[in-house]
């Protein structure tokens, strides 16, 4: 108790004495409060890019590729074989029948809105059970398009990142021309980077009158997912990979968002290198221009101990002021932002928002506690190994 | 009167790069409880030195500084600093306050290492403060105040915790002849009706008057010992 009433007290002038050093103060916490920013933001974009990747995996949904195909770029299904896949048990069943849909998956090049350039867009076929599949679509602007017909609806985030992709507008691939006739969500996923159309249209449009690349299947359970599996698996009519649509999305995203977060880390350890430098610089200026201070404390009688402890103290405390500033910054900067990317498994773009959530300002408040005390640790050993006798002849 | 300090032929060198710079060679002193002694002596004779040994905020080369049954050059570092805590008041030349606490929470402070809790710390810091004469200051900062008061908070400080032994560095060094004055009539008046036992270090005679025994150094050895 009395070790700690020490602790606190002498913790507790250096703290009171920080504004006699507030230029210095200032500086180290400012310098962690950017490599917090920098981490935050950049985690956020790889935060925000998986989020958009997995919001719509629901588990109890499942995605059919060609066995050894990575994406449904390089998967290819015969109409016979996508009937198989749909007969198979545990597929649920809705007012259009069997909740699978039979999808093609093309890229068109489209002009970016920011920078006028051409990014690949991906334009995708769906069946009349898409929409049942994926349950989160919701049209926020004009209608669905109709079947037989040369309509689109255009994602959200494909409709705000690429010009002429308006309700109204058309886009013309090829010999034809495609009427947008909608805008739609998908619960910030996926789909919302994405051109939908009838499948039976754009088929003959890519001349692949009989192709399919993938099915989607809403089951009638996530615990129906194994059955299912299996039984298109060991099905000798078949070759497919099968996948929980959110393990999916999740094995898509990982190399986009591992290659931004090593990235991220990088910079950010980077950046924590020079600011472990300016705290220690800070650090022992507080120790120097205390050092009669601390002298006096120890010739009271005071111990070594608290006075490492109070010198970490000031530390830690600038590095969380400076942790929780540069996070703050990152939320109210980044959080929302809304991006585009590639998405290296498809090589098409993926509209997503930067995501600042509270484990990413965790972990920056945390990292910035570890720069606190590693940039305290020298300087307040120190401060403790200080001889007495010449320290209180400092001038003060 | 029994001998409180007792140092045996202590030796201190400093050690400045390769060279052995020696401060006190062999020196033996002793002093009764109850006694306000004077240490003298011209610059670099030894004198803090000296003080800092019996404080046992520094040891001995070699010798023995002994404070009533306690052996201080043989106390580890831990024990050494609740040893000072519990039988040492410091009084600095440049009072060596806070800056950041008021009066009373400089005096408080070394009550932070007893086992008083925050009532009866202020009632003994407002006691401590009432004995030297500054009841109306407690609230005031260091810097709201005279050299002479902050002295006199400094002496409150180094007896709120009733220790064994003050310990004065050239207590009137930095306050000019008047407000010098007081603070010698309250260490007198310390010594005389509290039975404090004070050693100063002083390079003034007319401060040394005060004292009940003068001793001088010179070249890290006792010149005279003149009780009076």
């Amino acid at each position: 108790m009395n070790w700690l009433t020490q602790v606190f007290a002498v913790a507790l002038f250096n703290l009171r004495s920080l504004p006699e050093r507030k230029g210095a103060a200032v500086s180290a916490a400012v310098g962690i409060a950017g490599v917090a920013a920098v981490l935050v933001g950049v985690l956020a974009i790889a935060q925000g890019f998986r989020s958009a990747m997995t919001a719509s995996g629901a588990p109890d949904t499942a995605i059919i590729l060609r066995s050894g195909a990575d994406s449904e770029m390089t998967s290819n299904f015969t109409r016979e074989e996508t009937r198989v896949i749909s007969d198979a048990p545990g597929i649920a069943r809705g007012a259009n029948g069997v909740m699978a849909s039979n999808e093609l998956f093309v890229i068109i090049d489209l002009p970016k809105r920011s920078t006028g350039t051409s990014s690949n867009v991906p334009l995708r076929g769906v069946g009349v059970a898409a929409f049942d599949v994926r349950s989160e679509i919701a049209m926020v602007q004009g209608r669905k398009f109709e079947l037989g017909k040369n309509e689109v609806i255009v994602g959200a985030g494909a409709a705000r990142a690429f010009s002429g992709l308006d309700v109204g507008q058309s886009i013309k691939i090829g010999m034809n021309t495609w009427n947008i006739v909608g805008i739609f969500t998908a619960g910030g996923g996926l789909a919302e980077s994405e051109i939908w159309t009838d499948a039976a249209v754009l088929q003959p449009a890519y001349n692949r009158p009989e192709g399919y690349q993938s099915v989607y299947a809403k089951l009638t359970s996530a615990e129906a997912y194994d059955e299912f599996k299996d039984a298109l698996t060991t099905n000798p009519q078949l070759k497919v990979k099968v996948a929980r649509l959110s393990d999916h999305y999740a094995e898509q995203s990982t190399s986009t968002t591992d290659f931004i977060t090593t990235i991220g880390v990088f910079i950010a350890a980077m950046m924590a290198l020079g600011a472990l430098f300016g705290d220690l610089n800070t650090m022992y200026s507080a120790v120097s221009a205390r050092t009669r201070e601390i002298a006096t404390l120890r010739a009271l009688g005071f111990g070594a101990g608290p006075v490492v402890i109070s010198v970490l103290t000031e530390s830690l405390a600038l590095a969380l002021c400076g942790g929780l500033l540069g996070a703050g910054l990152a939320y109210l900067a980044f959080d929302g932002y809304q991006a585009a990317t590639m998405n290296f498994q498809t090589f098409s773009q993926v509209t997503f928002a930067f995501a600042v959530t509270a484990p990413l300002v965790l972990t920056a408040v945390v990292g910035a506690a570890v720069l606190g005390l590693v940039g305290g640790l020298l300087p307040a050993i120190r401060a403790a190994r200080m001889p007495i006798s010449s320290a209180l002849r400092e001038s003060a | 009167m029994s001998s409180l300090v007792q140092i045996k032929d202590v030796t201190k060198t400093f050690h400045r790069g390769s060279e052995d710079v020696p401060v006190l060679s062999g020196l033996n002193l002793t002093v009764a409880k109850g006694e306000f002694l004077a240490l003298m002596g011209p610059s670099g004779s030894g004198k803090s030195t000296l003080l800092n040994l019996i404080g046992g905020l520094d040891r001995p080369t070699k010798g023995s500084v002994s404070i009533g049954d306690d052996r201080v050059d043989q106390l580890s570092e831990r024990a050494l600093a609740a040893w000072r805590a519990r039988h040492v008041g410091f009084v600095f030349q440049f009072y060596n306050l806070m800056p950041v606490l008021t009066a009373l929470r400089n005096v408080e402070l070394p009550l932070l290492l007893t086992h008083l809790n925050k009532a009866q710390r202020r009632e003994h810091a407002e006691t401590a403060l009432k004995v030297v004469g500054l009841s109306h200051r407690l609230k005031h900062y260091p810097r709201t105040l005279s050299g002479g008061e902050q002295q006199r908070v400094g002496i409150a400080r180094a007896i709120v915790t009733d220790p064994t032994i003050l310990l004065c560095d050239e207590p009137t060094g930095d306050l000019d002849r008047k407000s010098g004055d007081e603070i010698l009539t309250l260490l007198q008046t310390l010594n005389q009706e509290q039975g404090k036992t004070i050693i100063m270090v002083t390079h003034d005679p007319h401060a040394s008057a005060r004292a009940t025994r003068t001793v001088h150094l010179d070249k890290g050895q006792l010149s005279t010992a003149q009780p009076e």
